[in-house]
């Protein structure tokens, strides 16, 4: 892999979405900023502009409201990006799965590439979790990191 | 030939190593102070690397000849800056009459690239962030332009930065004089204002207007926007070097003062952003136009007067 891959790996910018999740795992994400675990030790920096983003993080259940507003956010996305769930509600719904006003879990809206589950992950778990995706990421050839 | 070595190793290659590693000790001491561990020492380069490489959008209803040009403006102004100065460090007899303003015009042009960014872009965060800079360059200019002029008094009212460090070798460095030593802190807390750092950063507010001017740059026009920042990150702090602290000198003992200089600068840049709140733009401009310049008038007096 080329030299402009590896900085990719080495320097993700993060945009953090939340689509009415119950803040749990939001500040369990911002726990990943605060110095006790601290992911500028990777390079990764939370921006405000998903113009800037590499990865985007999404917390909380999809509803009927936000399926819309995501499929944007995700095509203003430079490539090349990354998806990542974070929370039982983006994975599978959680303890909405039955509710009329989330028809669909995340990945049947976007292309997720890595899955945290937990109600609330803890931070440890989302860092290793992206940290496994950049692993993932540097043993597949470039072809497939469209 | 010769000139365009100046220009491509001194003014872009000398320079942007440099500024990306005095913005890494900038990322890095920030997160000293906050206890934290801090990114890796390349962690600039790869920020930029990285950003070569991805997509670029061009938003729909933005003016794209100037959303494209303007970052290229900003860069190559850096550079024209930055030769300036260091063939004035390397051979202070090798310049021409009135390259002070020169520098003093071009190191503004920066921030009009960011206006013209911000505006062309058509999204309304981006327009408040470039007419909030707008502000910002109406409150600085006025002190930092008296300030500089304390160092053209003290060499004889000579606007050549030859001169002021030709003075500087002769009668000791101005910074140690009263009204010097007064422009020096003047001209800190306006390169603050130039670098939109806190508590000048509100053209690029991220709690409020979302890093407002540069809101719908991506990929290689963001990288360039970043290179052009982390080499003003070394021009501004040499500029005051030379016509403040006798410019970098690079043989023996004056390199290691001068690396001291240029790491003392950055981390008095950084204790001060890490340490203030955001001003409102009001107050930005209340605070430049009203203490700033009383102070610099005072400075301007006390040159004239020989302190």
């Amino acid at each position: 892999m080329g030299i402009l891959d590896k900085a990719f790996l080495k320097s993700l910018w993060v945009f953090h979405l939340a689509t009415g999740s119950c803040n749990n795992c939001d500040i369990e994400f911002l726990d990943c900023l605060t110095p006790r675990h601290d992911i500028e030790r990777f390079g990764m920096l939370l921006v405000g502009s998903i113009k800037h983003a590499d990865v985007l993080l999404v917390t909380g259940a999809v509803n009927r409201q936000c399926i819309p507003r995501i499929k944007r956010l995700y095509e203003q996305m430079p490539k090349p990006r990354l998806v990542v769930a974070i929370g039982e509600c983006a994975l599978s719904r959680g303890v909405f799965m039955h509710s009329y006003n989330c028809p669909l879990p995340l990945d049947h809206v976007i292309p997720v590439d890595v899955y945290i589950p937990g109600c609330p992950p803890r931070p440890e778990a989302i860092i290793s979790g992206i940290m496994q995706l950049i692993e993932k990421r540097k043993g597949q050839p470039d072809e497939a990191k469209a | 030939m010769i000139y365009i070595l100046y220009l491509f190793f001194f003014g872009f290659l000398l320079t942007a190593v440099i500024g990306l590693f005095g913005s890494w000790i900038d990322r890095k001491l920030t997160a000293r102070l906050q206890y934290r561990v801090g990114p890796p020492l390349l962690q600039p380069l790869f920020d930029i690397l990285k950003l070569l490489k991805k997509e670029t959008l061009v938003p729909f209803g933005a003016s794209k000849a100037t959303f494209l040009a303007a970052p290229m403006i900003g860069l190559v102004s850096v550079m024209v800056v930055s030769t300036v100065l260091w063939v004035n460090n390397v051979d202070s007899q090798n310049t021409f009459m009135g390259d002070l303003i020169v520098v003093v015009y071009f190191l503004l042009v920066p921030s009009i690239s960011i206006i013209m960014g911000g505006f062309a872009s058509g999204n309304p965060l981006a327009s408040l962030g470039a007419s909030r800079e707008l502000k910002l360059i109406l409150s600085y200019e006025l002190p930092f332009i008296l300030a500089v002029l304390v160092a053209v008094i003290h060499a004889d009212f000579s606007l050549r930065l030859g001169d002021i460090l030709a003075t500087q070798a002769k009668n000791g460095v101005i910074a140690v004089s009263w009204s010097g030593g007064l422009a020096l802190l003047i001209t800190m807390i306006c390169m603050q204002g130039k670098l939109a750092l806190v508590p000048f950063d509100t053209p690029e507010a991220e709690t409020e207007i979302a890093h407002g001017v540069l809101i719908e740059y991506s990929g290689p026009l963001l990288a360039v926007y970043r290179l052009m920042k982390n080499m003003l990150f070394f021009a501004l702090p040499f500029f005051i070097i030379i016509i403040y602290l006798g410019g970098l000198r690079g043989h023996g003992l004056h390199l290691l003062y001068g690396a001291l200089e240029y790491v003392g600068i950055v981390a008095l840049i950084t204790v001060i952003r890490n340490t203030n709140p955001r001003l409102r733009i009001d107050q930005v401009l209340r605070f430049f136009w009203g203490p700033m310049t009383v102070l610099a008038i005072i400075a301007v007096l006390l040159a004239l007067g020989n302190y």
